[in-house]
């Protein structure tokens, strides 16, 4: 892993084509500003880990009927 | 072309109705080929996404319009650029359902739904740009909240 130190109002640039600002730092929070090429997707990791663990909770499905939950309900 | 599945037993499926997850699904990255299959009652909104490369993986997924009617997403150029959509009827939407032991609490994910071109049978599991909706919507409490709409 590469760690760069960055001040308010510097960037970096990834591949001639992403460029990431630091736009304000507030105590622990860093704001972040990216110019990416459109079909670069950027998700804050959360959510995508959110998402990687909710499928493999998906995965997990025992034998059950769906139409059936319904109707009992 | 025979699968032994988790779910269904031994099934045979159509090659032809094979689509590719160039990107797999999250979590499952390395399964990259799925079928669709309905379930018994072909009224229903749900059905499952059959993994071809893994057997035993299989993902229950329903039309997630068919439960909350005013669900509206935007899918981005790029995306549909990947995926080859042209059109709006090639394209299909689909959310994976989690079923819990406390299966009241089923759940789909409305913040990143599975989405598929029927024409080029391509998909992928999208993560849409909102905040609006959650990656786990509770199904039931969506189907009461509807009944009172009416």
């Amino acid at each position: 892993m590469l760690v760069l130190t960055r001040k308010k109002g510097q960037s970096v640039i990834i591949n001639d084509n992403i460029e990431i600002t630091v736009l304000e730092v507030q105590g622990d929070q860093v704001r972040l500003g990216i110019d990416a090429p459109r079909d670069v997707s950027i998700h804050r990791k959360e959510v995508f880990l959110e998402i990687k663990e909710e499928n493999k909770k998906a995965a997990n499905i025992g034998n059950v009927l769906l139409n059936d939950i319904l109707r009992k309900t | 072309m025979k699968l032994n599945t988790k779910h269904f037993g031994e099934i045979d499926i159509d090659e032809k109705g094979i689509i590719e997850f160039d990107e797999g699904i999250p979590g499952f990255e390395t399964a990259k080929k799925y079928v669709l299959l309905g379930t018994e009652d072909k009224e229903s909104p749900f059905g499952w996404l059959q993994s071809v490369d893994m057997p035993e993986l299989a993902f229950a997924i329903v039309n997630p319009f068919a439960i909350k009617a005013d669900y509206d997403i935007e899918i981005k150029d790029e995306v549909m650029n990947k995926l080859g959509i042209k059109k709006a009827e090639e394209m299909l939407v689909y959310s994976i359902v989690v079923v819990p032991e406390d299966m009241t609490k089923m759940s789909m994910n409305l913040k990143a739904p599975v989405i598929i071109n029927t024409s080029n049978k391509k998909g992928a599991q999208v993560v849409l740009d909102t905040d609006t909706y959650a990656v786990r919507h509770y199904i039931l409490d969506e189907l009461n909240r509807q009944r009172k709409d009416i």
